[in-house]
C-alpha cells in the first residue's frame, strides 16, 4: 500500500489494514501529518496540530495490536476537532482572541470517548469565533478555503472540520451544530455532517454558544464511518444533564437493512428561493430514494419561514447570557488598559471578541431587555412550539424527511462577510430541524451543473432518537453511488 | 425598523461591551435590518400556544439528575492556571471598593 493511499482510507478500511498489519497506526498518522503540512497552507483548516500527542495514542494502538488484543472500530483512526471542543493540555480557542492562549485542564466527553475507542486526535480545527457564522471568516485568525474551490468558503461554523474531512486531512471530524454548522459546510464540501437529536451526544466540553440548540456531531466521507462516531460519542454522560438518557442502537448494525417501504416526505416549503442547480440534483436524490423501494410523498412544514427569525432570537439572547462568563477574570484575555473593574470587563470584552460575537451579543441582550422580552423572546419560543409541532405531524405520516441543506452551494470568501442578514438567511433549511431538536445529516448529492460544479448536499431529517434509520436512507442513497454514478454527472 | 444610537449604546451597556464610534455606527444599521427582519413573527397568532424553552424528545427523561454525592473537582491551581492574573490561590481583579479620596467607578 503506497503512503498516499492511508489517507483516503475510511475508518471501516483503516481498521482492516490494522488487522490485517498492513499499515500500523503510526504510519496512519505520520501520513496524515505530512499532509497537512503539504496541503494546510493552501486550505488552511487547522489552528492547531498536536503531531506529539497524536503520535503518542497511534503508538499506544500498534502497542494494543502487537498484544493481540480486541481492536476497537475507531482504533487508530484520524480525528481532527472544532476548536469550540475542549482538548485537555491541547489549546482550545474557539476561533476566538479571547481564548487565544486558553489550555483547557479537562476534555470534553465525546473527545474522551473516541480516544477511549482508539481515535488519534491530530489536532484543532478552525471555525467561526465562538460557532458564530455560517463561513469560518468570523474565525478571529484565518478563513479556512473551500479544498473543492479554494476561491470559496468551506461553510460554517465548522469550516475547519469539513475541509479537512474533505481534503483528506483527517479522515473524520468532529463538529459542533448550533442552527446548521456541522451540515451546511458537510454540503458545502461534499462530505457528509451528522447532527443527532438534542440530547443524543454529551455536550459537557463543548463551549456553550446557544445552550438549547448546540450539538457535537461527527463529519466522514462515509455513511458508515459517520455511524461509528455518533455511536462512540453518543449516550447518557452524569456531566451533561441534558444528555438523553435513551439506549444507543449500534447504528452500523441496521445500516445495510435498505429503505425498501420507507416513507419519504418531501416539504415544499424547502424548494421555495433555491438555487435551481441545487433544487435539480435534490429532486434526482429523490427519485434515487423512490427507485430504491421508498413511498415519496409531499408533507407540509407551514411555519417554516419563520425558523430563521425564530432561531437568530433564541440564539442571540442565549448566547448573550452564554458569553457573559468572558470578563477577563477566571481564563482568556484581559485587556491591560483600564481604570476600575467595570471598564477591564467593558475594554476585555470589546477587544476579545470579533464583530459578529459583539453583533449577536448586541442582538440577544436587545431581545431580553425590560420592555422587549415579550415581544422578542418569549414569542420567538412560541413560534419554536409551532415549528416543533410542524415536525411531529409530519413524522406521524413519514419515516425521514428529505430537503435540500443550503439554499446555494459554496459561495466566494468575502462575497457575504458584509451584510449579516444575508448570511443568516442562508441557514433556512438547516434551522428547523434544530429549533425542534431532531436529527439531520447532510450526504453528497451529486455537483452544480455548470462551472465550479460544486458539491450539493441533501439533508435528510428523522424524528427524534430515530438517528438509526436516518443513516439506513442515507447509506441506501450512498450505496446506490448518489448521484456521481449518476446519468447526468 | 428605527434604532436609535441611544438605544446602540444602552444595549452595548447592559451587554459589557465598550464599542468605539465607528462599531456602533456599523451596528446601527445592521442591527435595525435584523430586528426589521425578525417582526414577521408578529404575524403569527400565538395566543394559546404554551412557549419552548428546551427540547424535550418523547420518551426522553427531562434533565435527568446524577446522585447528590461529592466528587473531585479541579485542583485549585489547575483552577487558576488559565487565569490572566492570579496570587495566593485566588483570582486577582482590581480593587472594586474605592480608597477615600479617589475616584473611579
Amino acid at each position: 500500500m503506497t503512503s498516499s493511499d492511508l489517507t483516503r482510507l475510511s475508518a471501516e478500511q483503516i481498521h482492516e489494514v490494522l488487522i490485517r498489519k498492513e499499515a500500523s497506526a503510526e504510519e496512519i498518522c505520520r501520513e496524515h501529518l505530512k499532509r497537512i503540512q503539504q496541503q494546510d497552507p493552501e486550505v488552511r483548516a487547522y489552528l492547531t496540530v498536536s503531531a506529539e500527542r497524536a503520535l503518542e495514542q497511534a503508538k499506544k494502538v500498534d502497542l494494543r495490536i502487537a498484544e493481540g488484543g480486541r481492536l476497537p472500530d475507531l482504533a487508530g483512526v484520524p480525528v481532527a476537532v472544532k476548536d469550540v471542543i475542549l482538548t485537555r493540555g491541547v489549546r482550545t480557542t474557539c476561533g476566538s482572541k479571547m481564548l487565544e492562549d486558553y489550555v483547557p485542564p479537562y476534555s470534553a466527553t465525546a473527545v474522551d470517548r473516541l480516544e477511549a475507542e482508539g481515535a488519534v486526535i491530530l489536532g484543532k480545527v478552525n471555525c467561526d469565533e465562538f460557532a458564530m457564522g455560517s463561513s469560518t471568516e468570523n474565525s478571529a485568525y484565518f478563513p479556512t478555503h473551500n479544498p473543492i474551490d479554494l476561491t470559496r468558503v468551506p461553510g460554517g461554523s465548522s469550516g475547519g472540520s469539513a475541509a479537512a474531512v474533505a481534503a483528506h486531512l483527517a479522515t473524520a471530524a468532529l463538529g459542533s451544530d448550533t442552527g446548521g454548522s456541522i451540515r451546511q459546510p458537510a454540503a458545502f464540501c461534499g462530505v457528509m455532517g451528522m447532527m443527532g437529536t438534542y440530547g443524543r451526544v454529551s455536550r459537557y466540553g463543548l463551549v456553550a454558544f446557544a445552550s438549547s440548540l448546540d450539538h457535537i456531531g461527527p463529519f466522514g466521507r462515509t455513511v458508515r464511518d459517520v455511524a461509528l462516531l455518533l455511536k462512540a460519542i453518543a449516550g447518557r454522560d452524569p456531566a451533561d444533564s441534558t444528555s438523553a438518557d435513551v439506549p444507543v442502537p449500534d447504528y452500523a448494525a441496521t445500516l445495510e437493512d435498505g429503505v425498501q417501504g420507507f416513507t419519504v416526505g418531501v416539504p415544499k416549503e424547502y424548494f421555495e428561493g433555491l438555487n435551481p442547480e441545487i433544487g435539480d440534483n435534490i429532486q434526482k436524490g429523490i427519485d434515487r430514494l423512490e427507485a430504491l423501494g421508498c413511498k415519496v410523498t409531499s408533507v407540509r412544514l407551514p411555519h417554516t419561514e419563520y425558523a430563521v427569525a425564530c432561531y437568530y432570537i433564541i440564539c442571540t439572547a442565549e448566547a448573550s447570557s452564554n458569553l457573559a462568563r468572558y470578563d477577563g477574570v477566571r481564563y482568556g484575555f484581559r485587556s491591560a488598559d483600564f481604570k476600575g473593574l467595570r471598564e477591564m470587563y467593558r475594554k476585555t470584552r470589546d477587544a476579545g471578541f470579533g464583530a459578529e460575537v459583539k453583533r449577536r451579543i448586541m442582538l440577544g441582550t436587545y431581545v431580553l431587555s425590560s420592555g422587549y422580552y415579550e415581544a422578542y423572546y418569549h414569542k420567538a419560543q412560541q413560534v419554536r412550539t409551532l415549528i416543533a409541532r410542524d415536525f411531529i405531524e409530519a413524522f406521524d405520516e413519514v419515516d425521514a424527511i428529505v430537503t435540500p441543506t443550503a439554499p446555494h452551494p459554496a459561495f466566494g470568501l468575502g462575497e457575504r462577510i458584509d451584510d449579516p442578514l444575508q448570511m443568516y438567511l442562508g441557514d433556512i433549511y438547516t434551522v428547523t430541524a434544530s429549533l425542534a431538536g431532531i436529527p439531520g445529516i447532510s450526504v453528497p448529492c451529486g455537483r452544480t451543473r455548470s462551472a465550479p460544479h460544486l458539491p450539493v448536499g441533501m439533508q435528510i431529517f428523522a424524528k427524534h432518537f430515530d438517528e438509526a434509520r436516518l443513516l439506513q436512507v442515507a447509506r441506501a442513497f450512498e450505496k446506490s453511488g448518489g448521484l456521481e454514478n449518476g446519468s447526468d454527472q | 425598523m428605527e434604532l436609535s444610537e441611544q438605544e446602540v449604546l444602552r444595549v452595548a451597556e447592559l451587554a459589557h461591551l465598550d464599542l468605539i464610534p465607528e462599531e456602533i455606527k456599523r451596528f446601527q444599521p445592521q442591527l435595525a435590518a435584523i430586528l426589521e427582519y425578525v417582526q414577521k413573527l408578529g404575524r403569527l397568532d400565538t395566543t394559546q400556544v404554551e412557549p419552548m424553552a428546551q427540547v424535550i424528545a418523547p420518551g426522553a427523561l427531562s434533565a435527568p439528575l446524577r446522585p447528590d454525592v461529592a466528587r473531585p473537582s479541579l485542583p485549585q491551581e489547575v483552577a487558576l492556571q488559565n487565569a490572566p492574573d492570579a496570587g495566593a490561590g485566588h483570582f486577582k481583579v482590581p480593587s472594586v471598593i474605592e480608597k477615600a479620596g479617589t475616584s473611579g467607578e
